[in-house]
């Protein structure tokens, strides 16, 4: 196997202008366009979007996995090396090896036949050349690392809790030891104590091993918890992206302020009563229109935004965003409203 | 296991099926102990020709001489070996195609389908005639016309459900886990399509018997065994029908009737603990 040598200072993952189009028919549906972003040894970046916005289409096309009618364009650098155009059999290598998945719905991304200590066991089989007994060994070590009695390796996926099913999940992708995680929606369907210990539990595994972690979720308070930087999507770009706690308390994309006060403060019931959501539903991704594809349910659409092409623009120390209200040329009702509600609620008190 | 063990016990069709099937097949494997191959000599035969039931022939004669008791213990032997085996081809060719169909997308399984198709226009009674006549009259020869022309059906349902599995989550997580083609089908498809191929294959047993009687009637056996098939194929040959010679007809037929019927009832006792559609008939 002729693996490349890693560059010692380059990001362990490099997305470059990714674009993936599905094939329905005769339609042509574009679930990603132009998605870049970058992610050093050890970091941890959280993906946020509503559905449909494309952010699981990006996760699985770092490691190939998504159907036949899907068109990829763009690049995806691992440790320097193109996964988009590696033959299969590296591919199938540095699947989980090098960078593994944690699914959504643990229940059904496990085979319910089969015990959970045999499917842990495949992956360290699959990629090892280590015996059944060392194999079965790990198995017990990961299943006690993530907080699941090893005695319960027999069992099948039925027999366990859904918050255990996850963490058998997270067992699963720490097996062979990767250097990136993939978590898409790692904690959806679970009820919050359990989803915020499996938050918890991942944040810390991800740290203790150095791993670098993309973690999916539509939940921005979820993905601020654990990760250090965030990327906003929506119908298939990035329209936002910055440090977790700048973006969620000083949104500069008016859909990732949507999408932040979709959650309630908890403690805050000022939160819950004022009036949240978006008006509209997001666009139909098999016809594209020039101009920003957020203008028709923004709150501060302009005239230019259906007019002129949007595109990541600096906002401020080490944040982007996809619009034009951060150019100088246009006025910037955000910060002013910003401005205006943070005196409001300080003369209110 | 245990769980299916225990659920089985309580169906009375399945309990009655297993018995009739144990019983047989004890019959069948204990036979050279007390049944001596001269007994079943044509040449050799000591007792009186076609006679109805008398002392020492508690089922009669036929027309060389033998005994029409031996003659139906001695018939089990073939009859269920030949179901057996020609089952075993069937799960097997019929499996592997459906698990191939189930998993590739295109091409191959558009290709696969459309020859399971092709052998499912085909009738199967003139194509085993016909291929017993090409391989020769034999066993071995009826074995494979029968497994030829029954893998259709365990192909298609095989496929059915191999796509039902393959678009499940966890075949995602397979194939992120860097599971080749064949690990995907052996390991994670295979054992949630078995209950399915046990049952099926408990019913084609039943029906590869009656189809191995069948084509040994018809006089593509051969003519030397002793098999149910063989049996009833001389006792017509011989006007047993027209000679009121019920001794020599009923036995073979009835003995076919109880082995179909033990492996039906297993194989419906079978579904109803492994379909869970049809759990709630119960």
């Amino acid at each position: 196997m002729t693996e490349p040598a890693p560059h010692p200072d380059a990001p362990l993952l490099e997305v470059e202008d990714l674009s993936v189009t599905y094939r329905a028919g005769d339609r042509e549906v574009h679930a990603v366009r132009g998605v870049s972003f970058s992610l050093e040894p050890g970091e941890m970046l959280g993906l946020a979007g509503e559905s449909g916005s494309g952010k699981t289409t990006v996760a699985l096309s770092l490691l190939r996995l998504l159907s036949k009618n899907a068109r990829v364009a763009g690049e995806v650098r691992f440790r320097g090396e193109d996964l988009l155009t590696a033959d299969w059999r590296r591919m199938r290598a540095v699947r989980w090896a090098e960078a593994s998945v944690v699914f959504q719905g643990a229940m059904s991304a496990l085979n319910p036949v089969r015990s959970i200590g045999e499917q842990i066991r495949e992956a360290i089989l699959l990629h090892e050349s280590v015996g059944e007994e060392a194999a079965r060994r790990r198995t017990a070590e990961l299943l006690d690392s993530v907080g699941v009695p090893a005695s319960r390796a027999g069992n099948y996926p039925h027999e366990l809790s859904g918050g255990q099913r996850q963490r058998v999940m997270i067992a699963m992708a720490l097996a062979c030891r990767p250097q990136l995680i993939i978590a898409d929606e790692p904690t959806t369907a679970l009820d919050v104590i359990v989803q915020a210990q499996i938050l918890r539990l991942l944040a810390d595994l991800v740290r203790d091993h150095d791993i670098s972690l993309v973690m999916i979720s539509h939940d921005l308070a979820v993905l601020g918890e654990t990760c250090e930087r965030l990327a906003v999507m929506y119908a298939g770009r990035m329209v936002e992206s910055g440090p977790a706690r700048q973006l969620i308390q000083d949104p500069r994309h008016p859909y990732t302020n949507a999408l932040s006060s979709a959650f309630p403060v908890l403690g805050d019931p000022a939160s819950r009563m004022a009036p949240a959501g978006l008006p509209g539903d997001p666009p139909d991704l098999s016809t594209l229109r020039p101009g920003c594809s957020f203008a028709p349910r923004c709150p501060q659409v302009m005239e230019a935004c259906t007019e002129r092409e949007v595109a990541l623009w600096p906002a401020g120390d080490e944040r982007l965003s996809a619009c034009l209200r951060v150019l100088p040329d246009y006025p910037d009702q955000h910060q002013e409203q910003h401005l205006a509600a943070r005196v409001g609620a300080r003369s209110g008190s | 296991m245990v769980r299916f063990a225990r659920a089985y016990v309580q169906l009375p069709t399945g309990v009655v099926g297993a018995l009739i099937l144990v019983g047989v097949a004890a019959l069948a494997l204990s036979a050279p102990l007390f049944i001596h191959p001269s007994d079943l000599s044509v040449s050799k035969a000591s007792g009186p020709l076609l006679h109805p039931p008398l002392d020492g022939y508690p089922l009669g004669t036929d027309q060389p001489g033998r005994s029409v008791l031996d003659l139906v213990i001695w018939g089990a032997r073939p009859s269920l070996t030949i179901g057996l085996i020609a089952t075993a081809l069937t799960v097997l060719v019929g499996s592997s195609i459906g698990l191939m169909a189930g998993h590739y997308e295109g091409f191959v399984s558009r290709s696969l389908m459309h020859v399971t198709d092709w052998f499912i226009a085909l009738p199967s009674l003139p194509l085993a005639i016909c291929l017993a006549a090409v391989l020769g009259q034999g066993a071995v020869s009826i074995t494979i016309a029968i497994a030829i022309t029954s893998w259709t059906g365990t192909a298609r349902l095989v496929r059915a459900q191999a796509l039902a599995v393959e678009a499940r989550p966890f075949i995602e997580r397979a194939k992120a886990l860097g599971a080749s083609d064949r690990q995907i089908m052996l390991r994670h498809v295979l054992p949630n399509v078995a209950p399915l191929i046990l049952v099926s294959s408990t019913l084609t047993i039943a029906s590869a018997i009656l189809s191995a009687t069948t084509l040994t009637f018809l006089g593509l056996g051969d003519p030397t065994d002793v098999s149910w098939g063989t049996m009833l194929n001389q006792a017509f040959g011989q006007g047993a029908v027209t000679g009121g010679a019920w001794w020599y007809l009923l036995p073979p037929g009835l003995a076919i009737l109880v082995v179909v019927l033990g492996f039906t009832m297993v194989g419906r006792a079978v579904e109803q603990i492994l379909n869970p559609k049809m759990e709630n008939r119960r």
